[in-house]
């Protein structure tokens, strides 16, 4: 008996609809906890290649949610581990496994070679630029994010359909991880197996897609609701027209007189704007120091207040600097607003 | 008039609440009424909470009675 009997017994399957799925290529960045339950349920119904991008290792706190890992598999990357489980799952598909985040320079090269994107990531950057590439590859992709017990989803960039920028034009810089807020398994269970749900539906041409709506769930409250949304062709057009456009996370800091140095890497966010605001990466410091003032107070800092202490001590003991002050608690405790 | 208002992801949490009945006097766009709701509340980036009014995105639109608005904040995890 046929592997895919079940489905394929289905009038909206049948043998072409698994041979559509059998022809199609769904990419998956973020093997996490949407991830996991979509890349399951799309090797068992026979999607004949899946991409797995992750570039983090398994951890003893993902095995709550991640359900492809093992106590076993803590340590190892994400990706490698899921190719090797789903392939025991189903030798019948194809995985391409990609231990590397989705960047600016790798993003519409990749996404070009699959027909849909399935997003199991965990920070706007990432999906800022999932929906940009996708935009100019012309490919559907199918978002989800979690915030504790609550969940948002939905198709976009089909058909034509409106984008993740036509919902939130402008990012935001309160990128707040499962990891900072908690998150109860089976939320991004229920969420990754509704995208895959969705992936299933584009292939086959079969049922309602979810595009122009956003559904909005609330496990805990039981409760469910659909948003329509319209397409701003404009911020389409911006993309088209000049590119991926970088997610620069900017904000403000709380004094503006105050001199502040930044020593995170160059990438880290959000950016603080300001005159007063230098930003020194910790392996520039030592040739770049003749830039911090040296007669006025300067509050040094970093992500976490820990890189910032250290930058102090090097800055202290190597160039006699005195009026640094690190700031304990990190970028955040500084910002306005 | 009265506005059912409902609340989501960080923006419930901060206002404590899922939902709530509010009586309006005057014309009030869901843009104004937006920052009436949020003013106060802990939320670092209120530009970012959209806007919706039965269940259509909608931030320009001028309320009536019996609407009702959805604060949507987004969300990043996963």
């Amino acid at each position: 008996m046929s592997r895919y009997d079940r489905q394929i017994k289905l009038t909206d399957v049948g043998p072409d609809g698994q041979a559509k799925l059998r022809n199609a290529k769904v990419l998956i960045v973020g093997v996490g906890g949407l991830g996991c339950p979509a890349a399951m349920y799309l090797a068992g119904a026979g999607v004949g290649k899946i991409g797995l991008m992750d570039h983090d290792k398994v951890d003893m706190s993902n095995l709550h949610r991640q359900v492809l890992f093992q106590e076993t598999d803590v340590g190892r990357p994400k990706a490698v581990v899921a190719k090797e489980r789903l392939e025991k799952q189903n030798s019948d598909v194809a995985f391409e496994v990609y231990e590397e985040p989705l960047t600016i320079e790798n993003a519409e090269n990749i996404i070009k070679q699959y027909d849909i994107v399935l997003d199991g990531t965990d920070n706007f950057e990432t999906k800022y630029l999932i929906n940009d590439a996708c935009i100019l590859t012309d490919k559907p992709w199918v978002f989800a994010s979690i915030y504790k017990n609550e969940g948002q989803l939905s198709v976009f960039n089909y058909k034509n359909g409106p984008t993740y920028r036509c919902v939130f034009p402008k990012s935001t810089r309160q990128n707040i991880s499962c990891e900072a807020t908690g998150v109860l398994g089976v939320l991004p269970g229920i969420l990754g197996t509704l995208q895959a749900a969705e992936v299933l539906k584009i292939i086959l041409g079969a049922g309602e897609v979810l595009t122009g709506k956003l559904k909005l769930i609330n496990m805990m409250q039981g409760s469910e609701q659909t948003i329509n949304i319209n397409k701003r062709p404009e911020e389409i057009e911006k993309i088209r027209k000049h590119g991926i456009a970088p997610v620069y996370i900017d904000c403000d800091l709380k004094n503006k007189e105050q001199w502040y140095l930044d020593v995170r890497e160059v990438f880290e966010q959000p950016k603080p704007k300001g005159k007063k605001v230098l930003s020194i990466p910790m392996g520039d410091l030592t040739s770049r120091y003749q830039e911090i003032p040296n007669n006025q107070e300067v509050f040094v800092f970093c992500q976490s207040g820990k890189r910032s202490k250290n930058a102090i001590e090097i800055l202290k003991n190597e160039f006699g600097f005195h009026n640094l002050k690190n700031v304990e608690g990190g970028i955040e405790t500084i910002i306005d607003g | 008039m009265t506005v059912t208002i409902k609340y989501f992801g960080l923006v419930a949490e901060a206002a404590e609440k899922f939902e709530e009945v509010m009586e309006l006097h005057g014309a009030i766009t869901a843009s104004e009424l937006k920052t009436q709701c949020l003013n106060g509340l802990a939320i670092a980036d209120k530009d970012s909470v959209q806007i919706a009014v039965n269940q259509n995105l909608d931030d320009t639109i001028t309320l009536k009675d019996g609407d009702e608005v959805a604060l949507l904040p987004p969300f990043a995890g996963g």
